[in-house]
């Protein structure tokens, strides 16, 4: 049972993690295609100024719940993804410094190269976690000792590359609706007309990832043995529609709400899936890392599942109350006013 | 060179690395506070001019350390699989504590000061630093919470191949954690301290901004001095607990290898580890080492050679850091006392404010040696007593650690270099003209 519910708490974790860094992320990848100036740009990247450094702590908890509750997971797969991670590494450094070092000096060279970082720091984590966790709901190649024998290489191979394609375009339709409701006027016109864009490819990658689950996984056979959790692909699919009904009508934050609804449920439905491995081997079944084999003691699980029912809803009451109280829309004038990048 | 060897060398760079930014981070993060509580309290524009000019600082500083600090955590799984394993039941569970407790509050509420100035009240901005402060000083004590188990693992049972977690409690609350946890913060905090007075000094002989660097001044002497006190007593206290808890560390820290009663301290040593004696040895004071352990001149001292050398750390090593640690804060202690000694006299002090400028690297050159002793001396065990380093380590391609440590060295000091860059720029810049109060006579003196 407290394998079970730290498995839940594994999943929502990552889920609140996709959307929340899902947009910053989205944004730094799309944001130089969608401006000219460097007003512009500034505006764009203000636009997650005080949000982004709080969703990479999901990351960090995500990870930390991994480590804490099933150490066995945690080791086997870091260790195996040892490339992949250090290059999401990387890439979040080098995304995370160029925000504050970009305006730090004056000159176009210059923030070149921390716009090049920020693109570069947003599109491949969004890549990376996309090709990991389809490979994790495809089984890799772990034997009985933990040890991934396949390379970075055998991580693209084409269910891995739609998984990974798939979090792109997610990601970018997400930050594109997230700068439609952060933005007004010329700016937010062309996020909107992106977004509008990238729904569609959203929806093509999307249809074609669940497509493709159902022969290189065993996601939808798992989740049909318990058809309650069919809900959630649906959710998903719902949210999905949603954030182009409420684009249309004008209502930007629910459109990047939907949106959110739209991650979260994709997430869960991918977790959902999994249940109970947590690393399923694509070698031999009984050497798949699971929350059962993988957790840790009882008593570390308790006192844990105390700290997290005190503490994460407080995290979500001050977080919450960020995105509220930073949620007025950016433009060139709020930017001359107050602190910015 | 081999998985292990590679993973400890990318383990210390980039600790190191990551240890360049986190004691500026928990240090001036509570003197922003302070001088932002003083713009609030007293309304005097000029402290709030001081709040931001340092505030830029710090943000500076604070990005890098948050950025690299994720690496460490990712490191434990990628580098240290075969630890992870074994000790993630009581470790994992206190870096997650860490990231729920604290970590999301300090990374939230920077964002909320930085960009805050305007859209909150000036109370509830303050207090928006000072839970940075705080939040970023409870993060600490979580992480230090784990490194203090790995040195000295208590509450915990041996079952199912792994140490699990028996009494948490214990583990949170041990003196070792404690003292270890004070000693590195105080460390910290006295560090800001250097900063604040080796800019604010710069700024004072130039005579620029005289009476807003006067005023942070006088602010860093008071907090630094009582900081330096406080760490020289209170660091007596971690030798001591060695005595017990670490014994083959404190023997190496002293490069004493004979256990014997009334162990003189010898001010003057050199270790010669192959003949496991001392090439050196002059001006001793006698009983010293007995008493600062026992505070007994005659109390019994266990010396190397108790312990079989495969089981002993680096002694040259252990021995310099510690050595150079003492005797670089016994020289922060004196810069301290005299700066606050003149502190309120400062414009006429050239040669005081001609030194502190150049004190700003010796305390982190003090707390990198300081973690640099701790961790060498806790060799050859990962987790003291319990597993030794060589079985913590993943099995994986050497290659992949080979690439990922000439990455860290490659982005590491270009980031390093950059940051250094700005933090130097702005800190010689000044405070920026929007900034400046607009009534009080700011320029130059």
């Amino acid at each position: 049972m407290l394998e079970t519910i730290w498995f839940s708490i594994w999943g929502v974790a990552w889920a609140v993690y996709f959307m929340l860094d899902g947009f910053d992320l989205g944004m730094g990848t799309l944001y130089p295609f969608l401006t000219r100036t460097d007003t512009e740009k500034r505006i764009f990247i203000n636009a997650i100024g005080p949000f982004w450094d709080g969703n990479e702590v999901w990351l960090i908890t995500a990870g930390g719940v991994t480590f804490a509750a099933f150490p066995l997971a945690y080791a086997t797969m870091f260790s195996g993804l040892y490339t992949p991670l250090m290059m999401l590494l990387f890439a979040l450094i080098l995304r995370g410094v160029a925000f504050e070092f970009r305006g730090k000096v004056d000159s176009v060279g210059w923030r070149k190269v921390w716009d090049f970082c920020i693109v570069f720091g947003s599109f491949v984590p969004a890549l990376l976690l996309g090709v990991a966790f389809a490979n994790l709901f495809a089984g890799i190649p772990v034997d009985k000792e933990g040890i991934n024998h396949g390379n970075l290489l055998t991580l693209l191979n084409p269910y891995g590359l739609v998984g990974g394609v798939f979090f792109v375009v997610m990601f970018l339709h997400h930050g594109a609706l997230w700068l439609v409701a952060k933005t007004r006027d010329t700016l937010q016109i062309r996020a909107a007309q992106a977004a509008s864009k990238l729904w569609v490819v959203t929806l093509l990658v999307a249809v074609a990832f669940l497509v493709h689950t159902w022969f290189a996984t065993r996601l939808w056979q798992n989740l049909l043995t318990r058809p309650v959790f069919l809900a959630l692909p649906l959710l998903a699919v719902v949210g999905l529609v949603a954030s182009r009904v409420f684009l249309l009508k004008g209502r930007f934050w629910p459109a990047w709400g939907a949106s959110s609804l739209f991650i979260v449920m994709a997430t869960l439905f991918g977790v959902a899936g999994m249940f109970p491995n947590i690393i399923a081997s694509s070698l031999d079944p009984a050497a798949s890392v699971t929350a059962f084999n993988a957790a840790s003691s009882p008593l570390t699980l308790k006192i844990m599942l105390g700290v997290v029912l005190v503490f994460l809803p407080v995290v979500i009451a001050y977080q919450t109350w960020v995105y509220v109280h930073f949620s007025d829309p950016v433009t060139e004038k709020s930017l001359s006013e107050g602190p910015s990048y | 060179m081999d998985t292990l060897l590679l993973s400890r060398l990318q383990f210390a760079v980039t600790t190191w690395f990551h240890y360049l930014f986190v004691p500026l981070t928990l240090g001036l993060s509570f003197l922003v506070a302070i001088l932002e509580t003083a713009y609030v309290r007293t309304g005097d524009e000029e402290y709030k001019t001081a709040t931001k000019f340092f505030g830029k600082l710090f943000l500076i500083n604070f990005a890098i350390g948050i950025v690299t600090g994720i690496t460490l955590e990712f490191q434990f799984g990628t580098n240290w699989s075969q630890y992870s394993k074994f000790v993630g039941d009581i470790f994992g569970s206190l870096l997650a504590v860490e990231a729920t407790v604290a970590f999301f509050l300090e990374s939230t509420f920077i964002g909320v000061w930085f960009f805050g100035w305007k859209k909150l009240s000036p109370k509830l901005h303050c207090g928006a630093i000072w839970i940075v402060a705080i939040a970023s000083n409870i993060s600490a004590f979580w992480i230090i919470v784990a490194n203090a188990w790995m040195q000295h693992p208590v509450g915990y049972v041996m079952r199912n191949g792994r140490a699990e977690l028996a009494d948490f409690f214990a583990v949170i609350t041990q003196k070792f954690a404690i003292l270890e946890y004070v000693h590195t913060v105080g460390g910290a905090w006295l560090l800001g301290g250097f900063f604040v007075l080796g800019i604010s000094a710069w700024h004072i002989a130039r005579g620029s901004h005289v009476s807003i660097f006067r005023k942070s001044f006088k602010v860093a002497a008071i907090w630094t001095l009582v900081f330096c006190v406080f760490e020289m007593f209170q660091g007596h206290l971690n030798a001591e607990i060695l005595g017990t808890a670490q014994p083959t560390k404190l023997a190496a820290m002293e490069s004493h290898w004979n256990t014997a009663n009334d162990v003189p301290m010898y001010l003057i040593a050199w270790p010669d580890e192959k003949n496991e004696t001392n090439a050196i040895e002059a001006l001793p004071i006698p009983g010293l080492m007995s008493f600062l352990v026992h505070y007994n001149p005659h109390g019994q001292v266990q010396g190397l050679k108790a312990v079989p050398k495969q089981d002993r750390p680096p002694v040259l090593a252990t021995f310099l850091s510690f050595r150079l640690m003492v005797a670089l804060g016994i020289l922060l202690f004196w810069v301290a006392l005299w700066a606050f000694w003149k502190r309120k006299e400062i414009e006429g002090q050239p040669l005081l404010l001609k030194i502190l400028p150049w004190m700003i690297p010796v305390p982190y050159l003090a707390n990198q040696i300081g973690w640099t002793l701790a961790e060498v001396g806790r060799q050859p065990w990962i987790v003291y007593g319990l597993m030794r380093t060589e079985h913590g380590v993943s099995k994986i391609d050497a290659v992949q650690v080979a690439s990922s440590l000439g990455a860290f060295f490659l982005v590491y000091s270009l980031l390093g270099a950059v940051d250094f860059y700005l933090i130097w720029t702005y800190a010689r810049k000044g405070p920026l003209p929007e900034t400046l109060p607009t009534t009080s006579n700011t320029g130059k003196a």
